[in-house]
């Protein structure tokens, strides 16, 4: 998507990832979700007088891995210190983060977009910081609001990118490649519909070529990616629209409605919180040393990056199939154990992302559902690669092997192939009789064929597949129809 | 023969009652009348009757099983700052005058661990904000010396009351001097410990990177004993120290005063201390001379910066501390139109004249464009004030100081400035900005309108070593004999 009146966008992310440990940041209340309202918050959580925080070790290692992950910075010491506001959805009336001594700092993302290109993001910082809870509005009569605190307390990184994302497509291979990378970590599940994910965008806009930062609006708490996409388009126009009609962006926070399109402003620079940040003298500063750090590289998985890379180099996959089977930690184990048995990588990566991912959509399944093992779609994919059936009968048999799944009963291929008889036919000797017999038998379509009908040939191949029930070995009946089409005075 | 009970010490009362001659039932009951029949002094907030005599029959069979702790059966009074499971703590504000805490503070935990009983809840400076013990939400508590005098503050009530002989000892907590100065006000022994000595969980929190708890007692014993049972390291207060804690009470008595460096900071000898006083702590310092100690003249030179300092970096961490009690979880709660009404309404009503002075202090010195001309250069200065502490130390074991530079004064007389209420703690702030340990003990008493009034002689030591300021206390007790308060029936 682009601008009107050549206009470019200048886009920052801050992107906010609940971090994957059983309890909270400060507190041993559990993080899991869906509970009823308040029932994992305990007295720190609460605010109540004469309570602690104590730091979640848990969440300071997930930081770690993810500035190891982004060739950050980690900072060897690091602080946190109260943000205070007040919001009966925050019980102390301050926020536990961290402000001028972050954890990580620097550090990049590689995002891939559709057309196999890609582009390096700069992160300018991550750090921790605990959730607040949640108001509830409009659900009682009266005006009256209802808070839920047991997300108050939950650890969250919040990832901070440079202004450097041009536009809503790029913005959205960020947050893909983001989310890929905080899911291989295993430090954030990435579930944007729960909240676990999300993202503020800061968006302005300015005449390309310019390199002035003009005046930016942040966009507040959008939960899906193609939110961020349409609020930052929508978002940009609204500013286009401003300058061209010779007026001035006001510096404000905004709100997305995905119902009516368009952004509203939430509070304006003048409502902006004045936030009193202190270093909490509750917590020690956290100072890491060496080993720690080496420690958790040791148990650092290969990156999506890396991995792709090596997948284009060592499978020879198109940058497409790589970034998609490396954009899952499931995707790469699944496909890399459908090659443990001899299957063509590449006939692998297009059975995989084609043929079972189609199944997988209709039945809106994740992988690790998926009615087909890693072993038993490898076990086909090898069929086809030694040539024990054609890929038509491949389909023949994933078919087969589908309605097995239903039924809860499980074959291998191979024994499909067996009790089925449908290996492939590549006797030689026993097609080449099928073959000639088709052109003799035709002798009209072979007079065409010469006379430079090409697409005359394939009747004949549908002759023999007819003959043989589709087993003959398709590259041998090729060439044993040339031959006899030749053959034939 | 209640008189007898009463004006024991902690340790006398324990031998008596593990040796059977004496129940906790008949100490606690002696106790409770006693607070029935002082009720003027305005001691107690909360009287734990049923509670205690419940304890208190506990103890006995305890006892009579042979199962005793180091403390079973000691009826002691804590300062209402220290939270108790199901006995209501105020910390002297009208905000938590409902308020029941459902958990219990570290350190009164672990003296019901170790066998104690709780007489009650005492009075104090509304969240220990004061030096008189006149900004209690419910009335100043009265110095049993001269009772139209403060017994200092902030915990008055803990040193009215063990002053008074309402308990054998009580808690007091300490950010600037609020253990030592009403120790010295009312002729107890008063200890903070280093801070991180002991935990502040539970302790409802003024300025956290001050506060510390500790005692007042009536004897260098007591508060030794005292001290080895609430110190110590505590998974859920990240600030306390996981040193260990030696036994004090066995270490008394075995220092030699022969060769015993004692520095005299010419700071805290200047004009405004009544020189009543300064002859008192110079006679003491004379007699240590006279056993063989060295006395030196030494300078901590940022000492007259120390209550700028205080003032910023105490209410600012307060104003912060404090913004929990929004009305919306517990306390008070004054309905208004709408929320930020609401918490004007409750926070109006719920603090005093000094909570809400000091509560604005340091919200604007945490403000922005503020920040750093007044909370960065005051947290400058204290580790200045440290550093003149750590120099100091090279060259002395212990240091001597006036604990206030005046007596005990007539209730009123300085409620109505704040700035000669705040220069009041000028002589027990740089060791709390410094964390170092310190005591106040009596070192005589002076006559003011006819009556006589204890003077304080503060000891203050190196970081950790709680050890040898405790070891020079108890040296000036058999120096000078243990100076009780008087008893009036």
């Amino acid at each position: 998507m682009s601008l009107p009146h050549n206009y470019e966008m200048v886009i920052g992310l801050e992107v906010h990832a609940q971090v994957t440990t059983k309890s909270k940041l400060f507190s041993g209340s559990s993080t899991a979700f869906g509970s009823e309202p308040n029932t994992q918050a305990n007295e720190i959580d609460l605010g109540m007088p004469g309570m602690l925080p104590v730091l979640n070790a848990g969440a300071v290692d997930a930081g770690i891995k993810l500035g190891l992950a982004i060739g950050a910075d980690i900072n060897m010491h690091s602080v946190f210190a109260r943000k205070n506001y007040y919001y009966p959805d925050l019980p102390k009336g301050y926020q536990i983060s961290q402000y001028d001594q972050p954890i990580v700092l620097g550090g990049k993302l590689s995002i891939d977009m559709e057309d196999g290109s890609s582009r390096t993001i700069n992160i300018t910082r991550m750090h921790l910081e605990e959730d607040a809870g949640k108001s509830i509005h409009d659900m009682g009569s009266g005006g009256t609001s209802f808070v839920d605190l047991n997300r108050a307390g939950v650890p969250l990184m919040e990832i901070v990118s440079e202004p450097e994302i041009r536009t809503p497509e790029e913005a959205g291979a960020y947050m893909k490649k983001l989310r890929t990378l905080l899911r291989f970590l295993e430090i954030c599940d990435g579930d944007m519909e729960k909240g676990n994910l999300r993202c503020d965008a800061n968006v302005s806009v300015r005449k390309i070529g310019s390199t002035e930062l003009k005046t930016r609006c942040e966009i507040k708490n959008l939960n899906s990616i193609r939110h961020v996409m349409n609020a930052i388009q929508h978002e940009a126009e609204r500013q286009v629209e401003i300058w061209e009609k010779g007026g001035t962006v006001d510096q404000e926070t905004r709100l997305w409605d995905p119902d009516l399109s368009e952004t509203r402003t939430l509070r304006s620079k003048e409502d902006a919180h004045d936030y009193r940040y202190f270093p909490d003298p509750d917590l020690l500063p956290v100072n890491l040393d060496a080993a720690r750090i080496e420690a958790i590289k040791g148990t650092m998985p290969e990156l999506p990056d890396a991995l792709r890379d090596r997948f284009m180099s060592d499978y020879g996959l198109t940058p497409y199939d790589a970034s998609l089977l490396t954009s899952e930690k499931s995707y790469v184990s699944f496909y890399t154990d459908m090659l443990k048995n001899g299957a063509d990588p590449k006939l692998a990566s297009n059975w995989m992302t084609v043929e079972l991912f189609a199944v997988l959509n209709k039945s809106g399944k994740d992988l690790d559902e998926s009615p087909i093992s890693a072993t038993h779609m490898g076990e086909l994919v090898s069929l086809i690669t030694s040539g024990k059936i054609s890929g038509k009968i491949a389909k023949q048999v994933f078919a087969i092997m589908l309605e097995n799944a239903e039924k809860g009963s499980v074959m291998a291929p191979s024994a499909i192939v067996e009790a089925q008889g449908l290996t492939q036919i590549s006797d030689e000797g026993a097609l080449k009789a099928i073959c000639e017999k088709a052109v003799a038998s035709n002798p009209d379509a072979v007079a065409k064929f010469k006379a430079g009908n090409d697409r005359i040939f394939g009747s004949f191949v549908g002759t023999v597949m007819k003959e043989t029930k589709g087993q003959a070995n398709p590259e041998l009946v090729n060439k044993l129809l040339k031959e006899a089409i030749d053959a034939h005075a | 023969m209640s008189q007898d009970l009463l004006t024991l010490t902690a340790t006398e009362a324990l031998s008596k009652l593990h040796s059977k001659e004496v129940s906790s039932v008949e100490l606690t009951q002696a106790h409770l009348s006693r607070i029935e029949s002082r009720k003027h002094l305005n001691t107690y907030l909360t009287v734990n009757t049923e509670g205690a005599l419940s304890a208190a029959k506990a103890a006995d069979a305890a006892i009579a099983k042979g199962e005793v702790a180091t403390l079973t059966g000691l009826p002691l009074g804590i300062k209402d700052l220290f939270c108790t499971n199901g006995v209501r703590t105020t910390a002297a504000s009208k905000f938590l005058d409902n308020f029941v805490p459902a958990y219990e503070s570290t350190v009164t935990q672990k003296l019901w661990n170790a066998g104690a009983i709780n007489l009650g809840k005492l009075n104090m400076d509304e969240f220990a904000m004061g030096g008189s013990g006149e900004n209690s939400g419910y009335g100043p508590s009265r110095n049993p010396w001269d009772d139209s005098r403060v017994p200092g503050g902030s915990s008055s009530g803990s040193a009215a009351a063990v002053a008074d002989y309402q308990c054998y000892a009580a808690t007091g907590s300490d950010t600037g001097g609020s253990i030592r100065q009403p120790a010295a006000f009312t002729g107890l022994v008063g200890i903070k410990p280093t801070y991180g000595r002991c935990s502040r969980w539970g302790m409802v929190a003024f300025a956290s990177s001050l506060d510390q708890a500790g005692f007042l007692t009536r004897t260098v014993e007591d508060a030794a004993l005292l001290m080895e049972v609430i110190s110590g390291h505590d998974p859920k207060d990240s600030t306390s120290s996981p040193q260990a804690v030696p036994a004090w009470r066995e270490s008394l008595g075995k220092l030699s005063l022969k060769g015993l460096r004692i520095g005299l900071p010419k700071e805290y000898f200047i004009e405004g201390l009544d020189p009543k006083i300064r002859e008192i702590i110079e006679n003491a310092t004379r007699q240590f001379e006279g056993e063989g100690a060295i006395i030196k003249q030494i300078s901590l030179p940022h000492t007259q910066y120390a209550p700028a300092a205080y003032y910023i970096v105490a209410p600012a961490e307060a104003a912060s501390n404090l913004a929990r009690y929004d009305g919306i979880r517990y306390g008070v709660r004054v309905e208004g139109k709408n929320l930020v009404e609401t918490y004007l309404n409750s926070r109006s009503a719920g603090f005093g004249a000094e909570v809400k002075r000091r509560i604005m202090i340091g919200n604007y010195a945490l403000s922005s464009g503020y920040y750093d001309a007044f909370y960065t250069k005051a947290m400058q200065t204290r580790t200045l004030i440290s550093q003149d502490f750590d120099k100091a130390f090279e060259d002395v074991d212990v240091i001597f100081a006036p604990t206030a530079p005046t007596a005990a004064y007539k209730i009123g007389t300085n409620s109505a400035d704040p700035i000669a209420m705040y220069l009041g703690d000028a002589f027990t702030i740089p060791t709390s900005l410094a964390g170092l340990p310190g005591l106040s003990i009596n070192a005589g008493t002076v006559e003011d309108s006819g009556v006589r009034l204890p003077v304080g002689l503060q000891i203050i030591g190196p970081r950790w070593n709680e050890q040898i300021i405790l070891q020079v206390a108890h040296a000036w007790e058999q120096l000078a004999g243990v100076t009780q308060p008087p008893f009036v029936a």
